[in-house]
């Protein structure tokens, strides 16, 4: 195995809020290794963009670490953060929101490299713009539209050009194909997969969607109000899913086989509870079928297979 | 079509909010009006005498416009209608765009920091700001003139200070919602500086009701240094100024109406100039105006 | 379109060769054209489309609630139990609205009144189309439906920002469903929730439905939830339907429209195993451009002359219809 490009070590990410504290995030252990893609999943407010967001250090950590290379990210001071900016970057949900909707899509691209210095020349800028569009699917003629002038399909596409710019080797994806209609999605996933095959790239996709995860990821992770639920390969992971919420996700998930049809549906019951001031223990307990008196007290991430870790006290 | 959008290509963004405002018929009618007007009261003193302003032809008071050599005609004391609004207009005119300049950029700094800061910035600054807002601007303008005394300069920094907080509130507001943009946080990812953020970002983005609020000020400052100087504060006496020279005809006004209808016009007519060119300027930084 | 051979008594509603558009500053634009469906009494029909197919419009003009002065329907009729819609007056769909035909929209948080008690909001209903009811049993319906939903009636002095995401579409949906209408418009209304959150309430839809049996409309771009819920299908490209029949007959995937193959093909599902989307390359045409031949032609892997030229006509078989050249005489299937 390779060294992990990327590695999360007891991350933790609390937001203080006026009912107290928001743990959002709570002690992440994650290793994205050169290459390969980590898929995070969960539901809506479970952490998973709050974990992408503190690794890129847009929010700042409550504790933990996150290495790039070996190196603690977190300890950089100002000056040395130019090595986070030019080796990982970010890739968002909403295709609107996410460009600045009064710059052309020449001038988003560029502004990567004029802000990093990566290259100061106006002619070697330009260059590389049109070079980034090219891989990224844009046409040449659309370097000076405005997004307004663009579909979601294109928007999402210069805001991989964005983040492609720098040529990072690593891509936080935040659920970047959701706000997209399914046949403009399979555009951008298998984009994302040609980036990845033919410069090495590294991704965090984030998603609800365990369909998409399944098809982009090698490791997924599963997350459940800030706790890491189900770690493991993707193959491992559907084959044998052994948390109950990765189950009641997996079941819960629409099919167009009509012949799951009308399976026994096994939904889930109850809502997510508040992550402020959360009780210690597992906190999928209150929806938990299975839970007993020590799953309220003790929460703990075991490895039961090589690579698969399951939180779950009635699977060993 | 293939030949121009290559073209544009060069044009650098401020360029291109420079093309975008030429193009707009409007607004270059506003930058016209108000340049003429200005013009008219820069150069007007090489031609008039500042006596005439407060000379009296008593024989020829009340004159009809063009009537006994005044163009605009004379007041109840025969004083040269022309001279005297060619000489306000130095204070109605530029004071007034004095007072939106000030307040606009420190309200802005003001706002732009709190909103996009955030906590305890954002705390400080803006109780600040309600402190402000709790004394009518008119009141506040009076109380700073008492205590740094008449002139007209500090008129205008105490009309100023009084619409900072206008300015403060429009700004944060908009900061508020465009800080939280994932362009923003994008921009965060690449390295760029909060100044570049919200000088690239934010403030092209928000710069729309800003610029509205600021032009339907003006009107309205103009008449807070004619009330102001009703009251004697800030422009001396004897030195008219549009909103003045209607209150002191105001007797008179139903005998000879254009004594209140030219300055009147006047007012109008920068209030209008300046909205075109708002108007333009907003319309300018949004892209989804046609080239 | 138009099958004269069936019965159109059985039919609640029938919506033939609808045209509708939208007037903007610089252009029109076709939302629909030339649209045509049925839905039986207690039929489940699923509408499937992507973004800019007309779904949600389709379910405006039914509602004849299009934005005034700028959608207009320039053609077609549609007849819900022997009605037409498009001639009658206001008062007419006034009484029609929530009573006989209601609406569940996609977004939740935006569908209710931040202001007012979830339980008034309920009630409001009642008052509009049940005024005869006394107090007490507006009330006791009230507290029914909320069980109904799942939610405990003592909740319902309560606010809706109280309410969680699921928690408020079920609120939604008891609105809709008080009245007992006899045809529910659901547009995307799964969309924003959670997958979990959304298996609940396609449960509770099913069962109600079966409760009230109430025909039901299902406007999503999920085939995934098509599948679960309903019985027909019709897919919507470019203002039309390209392709109609029971879900049977759809999801086999023996005979399709090229687009619903596309849309079959391109949806990373959890059975297949291909390392490879396959995606419907370019995008819908600009509705502003009125389409002279096949809508899908420009998308089409099986696209030949006679496509750009000329419309195809549906040719159905088994009450399940295609739109597509291929399929007529001198077509290759």
């Amino acid at each position: 195995m390779p060294a992990p490009l990327v590695e999360a070590i007891n991350l933790r990410k609390y937001f203080k809020t006026a009912k107290g504290m928001l743990h959002a995030v709570e002690d992440v252990n994650l290793k994205v290794y050169p290459g390969k893609t980590l898929g995070v999943v969960g539901e809506s407010g479970c952490g998973k963009s709050t974990l992408g967001r503190t690794i890129l250090r847009l929010h700042q950590a409550t504790s933990g670490q996150v290495l790039f290379q070996g190196e603690d990210i977190l300890k950089y001071r100002k000056k040395d953060m130019k090595k986070v900016h030019l080796n990982m970057q970010m890739v968002f949900q909403d295709p609107y929101s996410s460009i600045d909707p009064r710059m052309s899509v020449r001038g988003i691209i560029a502004e990567p490299l004029e802000v990093c210095g990566a290259l100061s020349d106006k002619k070697e800028i330009n260059e590389r713009v049109e070079q980034i569009m090219e891989l990224c699917g844009l046409p040449a003629n659309h370097a000076n539209l405005y997004p307004h002038e663009l579909d979601g399909g294109l928007r999402q596409r210069v805001g991989l050009a964005r983040a492609m710019a720098v040529s990072p080797k690593f891509i936080v994806c935040d659920e970047p194909v959701s706000a997209l209609d399914v046949s403009i999605q399979a555009q951008i996933l298998n984009l994302l997969m040609d980036l990845q095959d033919d410069r090495g790239l590294s991704y965090m996709f984030i998603t609800h969607d365990l369909c998409v995860v399944k098809h982009i990821s090698s490791e997924i992770m599963v997350m459940y109000m800030g706790q890491v639920v189900e770690y493991a390969p993707t193959e491992e992971l559907f084959r044998n899913q052994l948390h109950p919420y990765t189950r009641a996700l997996l079941a819960a998930i629409p099919t167009v086989d009509l012949s799951r049809r009308n399976r026994e549906r096994h939904t889930l019951t109850g809502e997510v509870s508040s992550p402020i001031n959360p009780a210690p223990g597992c906190r999928f307990a209150p929806r938990c079928p299975y839970a007993t008196e020590q799953c309220r007290r003790e929460y703990q991430l075991r490895e039961v297979s090589p690579g698969h870790f399951v939180a779950c006290n009635q699977c060993r | 079509m293939a030949k121009r959008k290559k073209s544009l290509s060069e044009y650098s963004t401020g360029q291109l909010v420079l093309y975008r405002f030429s193009k707009n018929k409007l607004a270059m009618f506003g930058v016209v009006l108000l340049a003429a007007m200005a013009l008219v009261i820069l150069l007007g003193p090489l031609v008039v005498p500042e006596e005439s302003v407060s000379m009296m032809h008593i024989p020829e008071r009340f004159s009809a416009p063009g009537e006994n050599g005044f163009l605009f005609g004379s007041d109840e004391f025969g004083r040269d209608l022309f001279a005297r609004i060619l000489y306000g207009g130095r204070i109605s005119l530029f004071c007034s765009l004095a007072v939106i300049a000030i307040a606009f950029v420190v309200g802005a700094i003001i706002g732009g920091a709190a909103g996009f800061f955030g906590g305890k910035v954002d705390s400080v600054l803006m109780r600040f700001i309600d402190i402000l807002m709790a004394v009518p601007s008119a009141l506040l303008a009076m109380a700073i003139i008492t205590a740094l005394g008449n002139g007209v300069w500090k008129l205008v920094v105490a009309l100023a200070i009084g619409q900072i907080a206008r300015f403060a509130r429009t700004v944060r507001a908009s900061v508020l919602t465009l800080r939280n943009m994932e362009y923003v946080e994008a921009a965060k990812c690449y390295g760029s500086s909060s100044m570049r953020i919200i000088l690239k970002h934010i403030l092209p983005n928000g710069i729309g009701p800003i610029i509205v609020s600021a032009t339907l000020t003006l009107g309205q400052t103009i008449l807070s240094i004619s009330s102001m100087g009703y009251l004697g504060l800030g422009v001396a006496s004897p030195t008219p100024e549009w909103g003045t020279i209607i209150s002191e005809n105001k007797v008179n006004l139903q005998d000879f109406p254009h004594l209140g209808l030219i300055p009147g016009i006047c007012i109008c007519l920068t209030v209008m100039a300046v909205n075109f060119i708002g108007d333009g300027l907003r319309d300018a930084f949004d892209p989804r105006t046609k080239n | 379109m138009a099958d004269n051979t069936k019965n159109t008594s059985e039919n609640l509603l029938e919506v033939s060769d609808l045209h509708v558009q939208y007037r903007t500053d610089d252009a029109i634009v076709h939302a629909i054209n030339g649209l045509s469906l049925r839905v039986k009494q207690g039929e489940k029909l699923g509408l499937v489309g992507e973004t800019g197919a007309g779904k949600t419009t389709l379910a405006l003009s039914i509602l004849r609630l299009l934005p005034a002065r700028v959608g207009e329907i320039t053609q077609g009729s549609i007849v819900y139990n022997g009605d037409n819609l498009l001639d009658q007056p206001e008062s007419f769909m006034l009484g029609l609205r929530g009573k006989r035909i209601s609406m569940i929209f996609q977004d939740p948080m935006t569908s209710l009144n931040p202001t007012i008690t979830v339980g008034k909001q309920i009630l409001e209903v009642l008052d509009l189309h049940f005024p005869e009811l006394s107090k007490a049993d507006k009330s006791e319906k009230v507290d029914e439906i909320l069980k109904m939903v799942g939610i405990p009636p003592s909740r319902k002095e309560d606010f809706p920002h109280q309410f969680s995401g699921g928690m408020k579409q079920r609120i939604v949906i008891a609105m809709a469903l008080i009245a007992e209408p006899e045809l529910l418009l659901a547009d995307e209304p799964t969309t924003a929730l959670d997958v979990t959150i959304q298996a609940q309430i396609l449960d509770l839809m099913r069962e109600l439905k079966d409760k009230f049996n109430s025909a039901v409309i299902l406007i999503t771009h999920d085939l995934g939830v098509v599948a679960e819920f309903c019985d027909t299908v019709a897919v919507v490209y470019s203002g039309r339907v390209v392709e109609y029949g029971t879900v049977e007959q759809i999801y086999a995937r023996r005979e399709n429209h090229p687009y619903t193959s596309g849309l079959f093909n391109c949806i990373p599902d959890l059975t297949s195993n291909a390392p490879r989307l396959v995606p419907i390359p370019g995008r819908m045409a600009d509705p502003r451009i009125p389409i002279e031949g096949c809508c899908f032609a420009d998308r089409c892997p099986h696209c030949t002359e006679r496509c750009r030229k000329a419309a195809p006509p549906v040719v159905e078989r088994d009450g399940h219809g295609i739109m597509c050249h291929l399929f007529t005489e001198g077509g290759e299937r």
